[in-house]
């Protein structure tokens, strides 16, 4: 029993713990590519940023409009929280330093993922507001799109590694020498990176929020409390789906040359470098891209990045059989 | 055809849901008077279906602060200090119309120094005006960066500004028959006190160039970006017909291909003396109305400088009376301002202040497209299309 809160201890402090280093990344990225000297100088250099924006959303009062639909809207929050938490049991920072490593680690991971569109779509639907309503159902048709080729992308590497435990995604790479990326998998990659940003509803695809439109799309009505885990929740989802990313496509906490037998000790701190490089170019996207528009997007997803995963399967199936 | 669900009709319930169509409603939805992207209070009723937008009408009025009746009980110099507030991106340029007025009514011969001084100030008005306008249309279809340069540049721009008139936003710097003494000039002897300030040749130089790195730096990031262009390139198409039937003026009208600038048909400012192009468009849509802008930064910064090579010597204010009265008449001014054509109409009972002011701002007639642009756009559209419009709703409603 004690093991069980323990490891849900570490879940929520890591999981929360990289949501905080990725705002510090995004909001530091942000002032160095636009020139802002706030986040770059103001206390700290910058680095207790986090810490005023969380206190600001903590004392601010939690307003519930009357029309909403009371506990649905007060829960929608916390849905998109545990998806995010739980996504990251699965995720391994050495071969025993993992919450969970479960045979169908992969098959765990996607399925959570998509917990979190409930939640979205929840907010948007019970805020009781047409801009909240527009931005949830954006979010329903973008999560679905990109749910696919996020899947499709992930198939590939598991017809490669011939498992579906992350752990055993990592072995298999280290047994072959080089990171899947550079094993075949680089449109894989390509396709889950472009899907997990979908996902993350970031820049270009943050039309479910689409500020410039829908003022705050499904959070409008939020505030207090309640916006700061959304807010949480999005980097959150950031920083999980790039560890994702990083066990999957690049090696996980695996770094060559170093003594493997040293592994839990430097295998967090090489998983969190990969992750953090993976967020630096989220980072950088963001801060330069505009937005697509909502049938642009749902093109992309289903007439791109679906297709070329299919493709991409084919190709690793016939190499997998064939060689 | 719509049927109700009566269980009677029909043998079974699958035969029931494949013949009875789901009716839908229009949603209603309110864009304003409180939304990111209105500009200020615009308020459009927009009926949408999902993201389709079927029909919009603009609410305007929650801006209006009666400029026109103000005007008729205050004196021609008090006039000044209302009209740089009705398009407030670009104070500077609303005053140029209604002083001319003035000056035509009561046949004053400006100064040459007083007519180049006002030129450079409106010029450098308009290249503030379209920097708002890169760094805001850049926000509305959804980057996030280009804003803070823009402000960064345009501050370069204003500061100059402020060095010679004393204000950033709303200079009040014009008077009848010429310009006031430089704010920022030296304090030794008058004759200092009469020009313009210390360093002001060698900054608008720097400044200038940096301008048109600006717009260049804002061809190469936001033009060339493939979002932008996906977002932007036939949107939102006004045709070059419908655009001069609409009264639509300035750059909106350039980007439809129609090469109409006052700058170069009126004479209220030696504008024949300079050489520049005027950037036209091709297809009138919303990317071509963006890069009329930035090319037409370029240009004014050309003009500026050229301004600033060729600055006659002389005098800033011609000889006017102490109490200025307008002698009896009416008069008509036209003048290119950056968001299109302004013109006062001044009826003069031969009193302090005149007797009826008609302000006729561009954005107000700029406005008048949109209903027709948006027909069949998707929401995202919308926001395209009404930033490319780049209307102040000061200007609108005055």
């Amino acid at each position: 029993m004690t093991e069980v809160f323990v490891k849900v201890g570490f879940l929520a402090l890591a999981a929360l713990n990289g949501a905080i280093i990725f705002t510090i990344m995004d909001v530091k990225g942000a002032s160095w590519m636009q020139r802002r000297p706030g986040p770059l100088h103001v206390g700290l250099r910058g680095f207790i940023f986090p810490l005023a924006e969380i206190l600001k959303f903590v004392q601010k009062e939690d307003i519930i409009p009357t029309e909403v639909d009371r506990p649905v809207f007060k829960w929608a929050p916390a849905y998109v929280m545990v998806s995010c938490v739980a996504l990251f049991a699965v995720v391994p920072m050495s071969p025993t330093l993992v919450v969970a490593d479960l045979e169908l680690g992969v098959f765990f991971a996607l399925a959570i993922s998509s917990l979190g569109t409930i939640g979205v779509l929840t907010a948007g639907w019970s805020s009781a507001n047409k801009y909240s309503l527009m931005g949830g159902l954006r979010a329903a048709g973008q999560l679905i799109a990109y749910e696919l080729p996020l899947i499709l992308a992930v198939v590939g590497v598991v017809i490669q590694a011939e498992t579906m435990s992350l752990v055993g995604i990592v072995e298999k790479q280290i047994e072959w020498g080089v990171p899947f990326v550079v094993g075949g998998q680089i449109v894989g990659f390509l396709i889950f990176m472009v899907a997990a940003t979908a996902e993350m509803m970031r820049v270009p695809f943050d039309m479910p929020i689409g500020e410039s439109e829908l003022t705050m799309g499904f959070m409008t009505e939020y505030s207090g409390i309640r916006f700061l885990i959304f807010y949480i929740s999005e980097y959150m989802n950031m920083f999980i789906l790039c560890a994702i990313a990083s066990t999957l496509f690049l090696g996980g906490y695996h770094v060559p040359l170093l003594p493997t037998e040293w592994v839990n000790f430097y295998g967090p701190v090489v998983l969190l470098t990969k992750t953090a490089i993976l967020g630096f170019i989220l980072v950088a996207v963001r801060w330069s891209q505009p937005r697509f528009r909502e049938d642009q997007l749902q093109n992309l997803a289903w007439k791109i990045l679906i297709p070329a995963s299919l493709i991409n399967i084919l190709v690793t199936a016939i190499m997998k059989v064939g060689f | 055809m719509v049927n109700t669900l009566d269980p009677q009709n029909f043998n079974n319930f699958s035969e029931a849901s494949v013949s009875v169509e789901i009716e839908t409603e229009d949603m209603t939805l309110n864009i304003g008077p409180q939304h990111p992207s209105t500009h200020g209070v615009l308020r459009l009723v927009a009926k949408v279906d999902g993201e389709k937008v079927h029909d919009v009408k603009p609410v305007l009025g929650y801006m209006h602060r009666g400029y026109e009746k103000l005007a008729e009980v205050r004196s021609y110099p008090q006039i000044t200090t209302l009209v740089n507030r009705i398009d407030w991106v670009a104070g500077f340029s609303n005053e140029i119309p209604f002083i001319a007025g003035a000056e035509r009514l009561m046949e004053i011969e400006v100064p040459e120094r007083a007519k180049h001084i006002r030129l450079i100030l409106n010029e450098m008005a308009r290249i503030s005006s379209h920097f708002v306008f890169n760094g805001a249309y850049a926000l509305e279809v959804g980057a996030l960066t280009p804003i803070f340069y823009a402000m960064e540049d345009r501050e370069r721009v204003l500061d100059l500004i402020e060095s010679v008139t004393g204000g950033r936003f709303h200079p009040n710097f014009n008077r009848i028959g010429g310009v006031k003494p430089a704010a920022g000039s030296g304090p030794t002897t008058k004759k200092d006190i009469q020009d313009l300030p210390a360093g002001f040749y060698r900054d608008t130089k720097v400044a200038m160039q940096k301008v048109i790195e600006a717009a260049d730096q804002f061809q190469n990031l936001i033009g060339g970006n493939e979002v932008f262009k996906k977002r932007t390139k036939n949107v939102g198409i006004l045709s070059a017909e419908t655009a001069e039937a609409f009264g639509v003026s300035g750059p909106i009208l350039r980007a439809s291909g129609v090469k109409s600038d006052l700058r170069t048909q009126m004479d209220y400012l030696p504008y024949d003396q300079f050489e520049y192009d005027i950037p036209i468009g091709e297809n009138g849509d919303c990317y071509d109305r963006w890069d009329v802008r930035v090319k037409e930064m370029i240009e004014s910064a050309k003009i500026v400088l050229q301004a600033i090579d060729s600055m006659p010597s002389g005098p800033l204010q011609a000889k006017v009376p102490k109490v200025i009265k307008v002698p009896k008449g009416r008069t008509y001014v036209r003048a290119e301002n950056p968001k299109g054509e302004m013109g006062y109409y001044i009826v003069s009972d031969g009193g302090l202040g005149p007797y009826r002011l008609k302000v006729r701002t561009a954005s107000f007639s700029n406005l008048s497209i949109l209903p027709l642009l948006l027909e069949g756009a998707l929401l995202p559209d919308l926001i395209a299309i009404m930033g490319s419009l780049d209307f102040v709703l000061g200007d609108v409603d005055r």
